[in-house]
């Protein structure tokens, strides 16, 4: 039944921004229930925040900052037929998406080596507004961090595209549209970093 | 008529790939196809649905209560409202009528994404199994109401977790095939075919398109909020955690009434084509119901706390959404004029298809009126979760989207299958299925009226002789029901041959032969005038 497959890579495009916009709006629902509690518990909420780790925050924005870029390069090299060095920004991509998630488990180990984690004994001796605040911190850092796995793997497989030349200079939307999706999973941690790091 | 009998391109059910049989069916990429796998599924769990409810209306009769406990009346409604909302009337028009019809009526060969439909379906199927399973499993049948309110649905020892995951999968299905049907209908309608000259099923599909990629995505972070909950206890709804149940029901239903949207658009489209086609009438203020649907998706996504009446809230946000609850109703009653306006002087062909239209219109009103008396916040105390809302919501989503589903069924059966069905036992299945819905439904609006409450295992005497009224119409509607699948059944299996173009249609799906070619089109049409033309056909 491929007779009727066509090529269109501006539906594509299409397409991946329309489904950027549900992962927008399903954070959205986070960032909804975020601000309602925040505006319910502001003292908390800075006190929550002040217990985060804020060079921690600030070092993974520059990572995954540095790696957004890298895909830009990697898709500029594609479009200019230089294979060899769009493998090279791909995996300084993945190399740079790696390091967000190392940083990320030391950050949410130390976290734990504190007590501080969902339904934690320690956790319910603090006062309400902060539970919510750590609630909160762990299912969008958490949600976010899902995103980013989903995100390396799909440059891994763009990865493997680029070197088996299935993504080459005629034809890149599907590493463009990966890109896309890592730009995305960039710009929630960006809002993240001062809704929690910054709160206090 | 100009009709083309002879094509060089086989039915698109005749298997053409290397794949034959249920293999070829379960690979397929043709929006056709793809189309009928969804039928089928979706009948079987309507039917499944169908028994449930039967059950619970036999439970009613008292003499029933023996076999049946309580905690299992708690899972039967709460099953039979998550499979047919979220296996039946959410998904149903789009995806079996949008998938077979959307890429025909605007002149394309398939939507956007093909191979993207399909998967939408083994999503669909995998929820719809995951949803079953959660039945068997775990600690028995979830028994929270398909709402899963917070905190219950968080403490409750039953399945729920397994359920509210089924129906995440289900929302990426929805939310997949809404992202393939923006992107078709902006890049495949065929040269000229602009916006306003699409036929209005597109409009509709469009905008609920719309909706499914906005809405969708919050009830997914919901559900799962209410997982992480009850596996890791994060607390966000719960109070005693500082979180608050309440925000739950806001996000909840901040989806699940636009849903309510999902659901009826389509089936609005799937009228707005078949009064045209049997009044041989341009459809009255074509640019109205366009723009009425793209209106009732806007305004439908501000008015779900109307859900919460009497959850507590600020009297300022009631009066808002109070309002705001009756102005939707504006672009649904603009339809509707337009509907019975286009009737009006028309040549009426007193098809089945139109009789069922015209069945739709009449419950689908009695449905909206009886939901804009719910959104006065003073009726509303008065009648919130009781029989009154349940008889208000089974006019809109069974007399409104049932009734357009079988009504689009019905009108586009000739072409899915190239063959006819019995209309005499159509005809025929219409009267027990019509009076049966009406005892069955008005009987429950007059004992919520009387003070009946919802998803009570028991009744006081009192409501005893309205709820037998009720229980023999569920027999009659089950008839109907039994009565008209045979038929359709019948009609596949035995029908005779149908024309290409039976009913004297002037969309696009009538000028290419019945069941449609592999790729639809032998060369796609240019389109000169807008879709509901019907003096051309007159002089030939």
């Amino acid at each position: 039944m491929s007779g009727h497959v066509h090529r269109d890579d501006l539906g594509s495009r299409l397409g991946m921004w329309l489904f950027l916009v549900t992962e927008i709006v399903l954070f959205g629902g986070l960032f909804i229930g975020y601000s309602y509690m925040r505006y319910k518990y502001p003292a908390e909420f800075h006190h929550g925040g002040a217990e985060l780790n804020a060079t921690l925050g600030v070092t993974n924005t520059l990572v995954l900052l540095t790696s957004s870029l890298t895909v830009v390069l990697a898709i500029v090299a594609i479009q200019r037929a230089e294979k060899k060095r769009a493998l090279a920004f791909l995996g300084t991509t993945l190399a740079l998406g790696l390091t967000f998630l190392v940083i990320k488990s030391f950050e949410w180990g130390a976290k734990f080596h504190h007590g501080l984690y969902p339904n934690s004994p320690h956790l319910a001796t603090l006062p309400p507004g902060e539970q919510v605040f750590f609630g909160l911190y762990f299912t969008m850092t958490g949600l976010h961090g899902v995103h980013v796995v989903v995100g390396l793997a799909v440059l891994s497989v763009m990865f493997w595209w680029v070197a088996t030349d299935r993504v080459r200079q005629d034809r890149y939307i599907h590493l463009e549209n990966s890109g896309l999706y890592w730009h995305l999973v960039d710009v929630i941690w960006i809002f993240l970093l001062p809704l929690f790091y910054l709160a206090a | 008529m100009s009709t083309q009998a002879s094509t060089a391109q086989p039915s698109y059910l005749v298997d053409t790939g290397a794949r034959k049989g249920l293999l070829a069916w379960l690979t397929t990429t043709d929006h056709k196809r793809i189309g009928l796998l969804y039928l089928y599924s979706m009948i079987t769990f309507f039917f499944v649905g169908v028994g449930i409810g039967f059950v619970m209306r036999l439970v009613q009769l008292t003499t029933f209560q023996k076999l049946i406990t309580a905690q299992t009346y708690n899972a039967l409604f709460t099953v039979h409202g998550v499979i047919m909302i979220f296996l039946f009337v959410v998904p149903g028009l789009p995806a079996i009528f949008g998938n077979f019809f959307l890429p025909i009526l605007i002149g394309a060969k398939d939507v956007s994404f093909p191979r993207l439909n399909l998967a939408s379906w083994y999503f669909f199927m995998a929820g719809a199994i995951l949803a079953v399973l959660s039945l068997f499993t775990g600690g028995g049948a979830p028994d929270t109401g398909w709402t899963f309110y917070a905190p219950f649905s968080l403490k409750t020892g039953t399945n729920v977790s397994l359920a509210v995951f089924a129906a995440f999968v289900l929302g990426f299905s929805s939310m997949l095939t809404g992202i393939n049907f923006i992107t078709t209908i902006h890049r495949l309608r065929a040269p000229g075919m602009k916006f306003f000259r699409m036929p209005l099923m597109c409009w509709a599909l469009y905008s609920t398109a719309w909706i499914q990629l906005l809405a969708t995505p919050i009830v997914a972070i919901t559900l799962l909020l209410v997982i992480l909950e009850r596996f890791f206890g994060i607390g966000i709804f719960d109070p005693s955690k500082g979180g608050d149940p309440l925000l739950y029901q806001h996000l909840f239903w901040i989806y699940s009434h636009p849903a309510v949207y999902i659901m009826i658009l389509p089936a609005m489209g799937a009228i707005s084509e078949i009064i045209p086609t049997f009044t041989k009438r341009p459809i009255f203020g074509y640019k109205a119901i366009a723009f009425s649907s793209m209106s009732i998706a806007g305004v439908g996504s501000l008015v779900w706390a109307h859900h919460m009446f009497t959850s507590g809230m600020s009297g300022m946000a009631l009066m808002i959404f109070s309002l705001l609850t009756m102005v939707v109703a504006v672009p649904s009653a603009i339809k509707v004029f337009n509907w019975v306006s286009t009737l009006y002087k028309g040549s009426i062909d007193f098809e089945p298809p139109l009789l069922f239209a015209l069945t739709f219109i009449f419950l689908f009103c009695i449905g909206g009126l009886t939901g804009v008396m719910q959104g006065a916040l003073a009726i509303n105390v008065h009648i919130h979760d009781t029989y009154f809302i349940v008889g208000h919501f089974h006019y809109v989503m069974f007399g409104g989207t049932g009734m357009a589903l079988f009504a689009a069924l019905l009108y586009w059966f000739p072409k899915m299958w190239g063959k006819m069905y019995s209309k005499k036992a159509i005809y025929v299945s219409w009267f027990p299925m019509f009076i049966g819905f009406n005892m069955l439904y008005f009987g429950m609006m007059i004992l919520g009226m009387m003070g009946m409450p919802r998803r009570y295992y028991v009744h006081l005497p009192q409501f005893h002789t309205m709820h037998v009224v009720a229980t023999v119409g569920s027999w009659l509607l089950v008839l109907g029901l039994i009565i008209f699948f045979a038929t359709l059944l019948y009609g596949i299996l035995k029908g005779p041959k149908a024309e290409d173009n039976p009913w004297g249609g002037v969309t696009l799906e009538w000028t290419i032969p019945s069941p449609p070619p592999l790729e639809n089109f032998e060369v796609i049409p240019t389109i000169t005038r807008g879709p509901y033309h019907f003096d051309q056909q007159e002089k030939a």
